[in-house]
């Protein structure tokens, strides 16, 4: 719905979904209000008092009503919650074939980079129904990354990885807030979520100057950093064999099982003590402080990258299955 | 409608109303009579003068920032001048208004005349409350007047503890000072309701005001120590360094959040508990009705007590925690809401054939319970997962707990001071100010909030100095709305200190209702009672009043 005042645009794949559970609860609450203020308003006229000294009969509780009263609210809200439920479990799943943008925040900017490389700051530029993941991490304070056309929101927290995901689904420029209170300028950290048509958007992509995709930076410093020199592609390293490890479960020391996903990854670079593979001992120092966020973010693109290689090739070890 | 009361109640031979020989407020004019006092009557009028200051100016600050947001381009303002200004706003008005209110004024007045006792179990911890509330408010008003404090007032980490360049340790001084004021003030209700009950006065006979504040005061005990030493780690990591919240150092900034919700939950039902007390004593007077569901709506709130302390997470959905932690959340969160659903429920049904009387503190009442209903209903949006993740952090929110905050608990804060004025001070106020003033409220009050629903659906955040100009229209509605509330707030003010002037005698009992604290005179005298009362019969009984006069 576009253009009736005070609703906003409706532009992704999810917002029709929130928008339905949004009104059925308007609709209880629109109901219950009127419902119970008329009934006040109702009994406070006609029963307003007519004698000064006059007593009126006495009544008791009823514990029907009172289970009444009780149970049809319960039923009611435990429909909003399933619904509300399933909505959410939609919002934290993104869809295997989106595309990942990274995104740092910091006082008080946006900092883009798609996945080719391109780098934008404050404004998002991408494709019309085509899944996008953001993945977030801010460099100082919480941040929250809020697009109310496509009513996602997600906090940006320091030290971590949050996750969000939409499909746009009209083409057109939306409102970027940040929605976490982070100091002097958090009212004017804002920015544009720009959706082109697909055409449009590689037309736009290859403009400009031929990035550096964050793979390419990510492998660049693999080596630079001297992670090759554990984390060897055959299986002769003091490391792990990082082939193939995203989106693997890795079993760790203390036997209990964890998925690779972008937060493993960043956690296992700027604290490797926290999660260590089975079979491995704890000799890798930490980086923390000697690489960037949006370092960080190369080198997860890079390992994501790595892939299993085909048959006939040597085999990675030890290998963790899920 | 004349501008005189109703004639009070008055049986066929007792006199026309008129001062007591002696009372709590005679009974000594100096200074030191007051600072030094342990009757729990002065005290609460001691609270009465401190928190009516604090909310002048946490008002102050209300009106700064519905000045600023008439524009959009925070042309009125710097931006850290508005973020001091919205932090000092939620400071003031949480800490040293709305957490106090009730309890340290009605309860500690009330609670014990309404048991038949002659104090609270420790009257000189009672005034040490007080101390601590006023050294409590004196650090964090430095703190806000030399230089401020601009975290807003859940200080999340770590722009709190590493990056804030405002008076964050003095601030937090002030709070935890203020913070063993609430504690000592449970404590004390606990034992009182405990251990000083009149004889015959059990448990399903206390008025629900007392079990309002005994839920309440469990809270306070058991919840303000988790704030109280959140606020010490803040202080030990911004000036030692410690990681706590500090990922650079190992530490986790969403624990900060777990830890300050924990408390900060729970304490929006130290704020709307006791408030929901008065709606109980004003609405059985004014319908002369018992209460219906008398044991539901007690036990109510204690449930609301209880499942309080397991809904804190509700404001974490886009932190990104666990999904199915989430959910665990939100189906509590929506197991809270049905308790005050009951007691919503029974007030309306004791209005049902009832005797109603249309007097200030039942227009206050009707008031409560249209604002309440909504506040209470939008929680729905917020504690539902889908809807929530759009809503949290915008002004959605804002007018959400303000509709209860405001509606809701100061609604019930001015009927409980217009119904208990004439018992704490034995003078009337004139009617049709008061009833004038209530509706006035109520317009200003919905006319200032409710555009805010729609500028938090349409996607503004929350704590923005300045806005895209789409948000301009309903922007200035608000702000009219405000300056309506502003004004509506200053008529109490001057009747009811006209009222003190002018000294027209209110009498024992000017409402006729039920209740050990119309059963002693306006004001009452020092030690409570001439006699101690014995209770023999069900609170409410409308059915006994207006026969010889026989207590209870």
């Amino acid at each position: 719905m576009k253009g009736l005042p005070w609703l906003p645009e409706s532009a992704s794949s999810i917002s029709g979904e929130v928008d339905a559970v949004f009104f059925f609860i308007v609709a209880v609450t629109v109901l219950f209000t009127v419902g119970i203020s008329l009934a006040i308003l109702f009994f406070a006229i006609r029963y307003r008092r007519r004698a000064p000294g006059e007593v009126p009969p006495d009544t008791h509780g009823s514990v029907l009503l009172e289970l009444a009263w009780t149970l049809v609210p319960l039923g009611l809200v435990a429909l909003m919650f399933v619904w509300g439920s399933m909505v959410y479990f939609h919002m934290n799943r993104p869809p295997d074939d989106a595309m990942t943008v990274n995104v740092v925040a910091k006082r008080w900017m946006w900092k883009f980079q798609h996945p080719t490389g391109q780098r934008e700051i404050n404004e998002l530029h991408v494709p019309v129904g085509r899944a996008v993941k953001v993945v977030l991490t801010s460099e100082d304070v919480i941040h929250s990354f809020f697009v109310p056309a496509f009513r996602i929101k997600k906090d940006v927290v320091p030290g971590r990885y949050n996750v969000a995901w939409f499909r746009a689904t009209r083409p057109g420029s939306y409102h970027l807030f940040c929605a976490e209170y982070c100091g002097t300028e958090h009212a004017r950290m804002g920015g544009r979520i720009v959706v082109m048509e697909p055409e449009q958007y590689e037309t736009w992509l290859a403009g400009g100057p031929a990035p550096e995709s964050p793979v390419a930076v990510g492998e660049k410093l693999f080596t630079e950093l001297n992670c090759i020199t554990c984390h060897r592609p055959d299986s002769a390293g003091r490391g792990p064999l990082l082939t193939g490890l995203f989106g693997r479960r890795v079993t760790l020391a203390g036997g209990e099982t964890v998925v690779a996903d972008e937060a493993y990854i960043r956690e296992s670079i700027v604290n490797p003590a926290a999660k260590v593979v089975a079979g491995y001992q704890p000799v890798m120092p930490t980086f923390m402080g000697q690489v960037s966020e949006e370092q960080l973010l190369a080198l997860v693109a890079y390992i994501k990258s790595l892939q299993v290689p085909a048959e006939g090739a040597p085999a990675p070890a030890p290998a963790s299955q899920s | 409608m004349n501008t005189d009361v109703m004639p009070p109640m008055t049986t066929p031979q007792s006199p026309p109303p008129a001062f007591p020989a002696d009372s709590y407020l005679s009974a000594g004019w100096s200074l030191r009579s007051w600072l030094l006092t342990k009757d729990h009557k002065r005290i609460a009028i001691l609270y009465l003068l401190s928190i009516s200051a604090m909310f002048v100016l946490g008002a102050v600050y209300a009106a700064i920032i519905r000045w600023n947001l008439l524009v959009p381009d925070g042309s009125h303002m710097s931006a850290d001048a508005y973020n001091k200004t919205f932090t000092a706003h939620g400071v003031i008005m949480v800490f040293f208004f709305l957490i106090p209110s009730i309890p340290a004024v009605f309860g500690n007045f009330l609670i014990p005349i309404m048991i038949g006792a002659r104090d609270l179990a420790f009257p000189r911890i009672n005034l040490l409350s007080w101390y601590l509330y006023v050294i409590g408010a004196g650090f964090t008003l430095y703190a806000l007047f030399t230089g401020g404090l601009d975290t807003g007032w859940t200080f999340y980490t770590p722009y709190s503890t590493v990056f804030a360049q405002s008076n964050v340790e003095l601030a937090a001084i002030g709070i935890f000072i203020a913070g063993f004021s609430s504690i000592l003030t449970g404590l004390n209700f606990i034992v009182t309701i405990h251990k000083m009950r009149a004889p015959g006065l059990t448990w399903f006979r206390l008025p629900l005001f007392v079990w309002a504040h005994y839920a309440t005061a469990l809270i306070q005990v058991l919840g303000t120590p988790v704030i109280a030493i959140t606020i010490v780690l803040v202080a030990l990591e911004r000036i030692f360094h410690f990681g706590f919240f500090d990922p650079n150092r190992g530490g986790d900034p969403i624990l900060f959040q777990h830890l300050f919700w924990f408390y900060s939950h729970p304490a929006v039902y130290i704020m709307i508990l006791p408030s929901m007390g008065v709606i109980s004593e004003v609405i059985s007077t004014f319908s002369r009705k018992r209460v219906f569901g008398y044991s539901f709506v007690a036990m109510s709130s204690l449930a609301i007590a209880a499942i309080g302390f397991l809904v804190w997470a509700h404001h974490m959905f886009v932190t990104g925690m666990a999904v199915y932690s989430a959910m665990v959340f939100s189906a509590l969160t929506y197991l809270v809401a049905i308790p005050s659903a009951i007691k919503t429920f029974n007030w309306t049904a004791t209005l049902y054939k009832g005797s109603i009387s249309w007097d200030t503190p039942m227009i206050y009442v009707f008031c409560f319970l249209g604002l309440f209903l909504i506040g209470g209903l939008t929680g729905l949006f917020l504690g539902n997962l889908g809807t929530d993740v759009h809503l949290t952090d915008t002004y959605f929110v804002v007018a959400h707990f303000h509709y209860i905050m405001v509606g809701g608990a100061i609604m019930g804060y001015l009927g409980a001071l217009h119904f208990w004025w004439p018992k704490m001070f034995g003078v009337r106020y004139p009617e049709a100010w008061g009833r004038l003033s209530a509706v006035l409220v109520f317009v200003g009050f919905n006319l200032t909030f409710f555009p805010q629903f729609l500028l938090g659906y349409m996607g503004m955040p929350r704590r923005y100095h300045v806005y895209p100009d789409e948000f301009q229209v309903l922007n200035v509605l608000s702000s009219a709305g405000a300056t309506v509330l502003g004004f509506a707030y200053l008529f109490p003010a001057f009747y009811l200190l006209f009222s003190l002037l002018k000294r027209q005698p209110a009498g024992d009992n000017p409402w006729g209702a039920t209740g050990l604290e119309w059963r002693t005179s306006s004001p009452p005298p020092t030690e409570n009672f001439h006699e101690m009362p014995v209770v023999s019969g069900e609170p409410y009984d409308y059915s006994k009043l207006g026969k010889e006069a026989v207590l209870v």
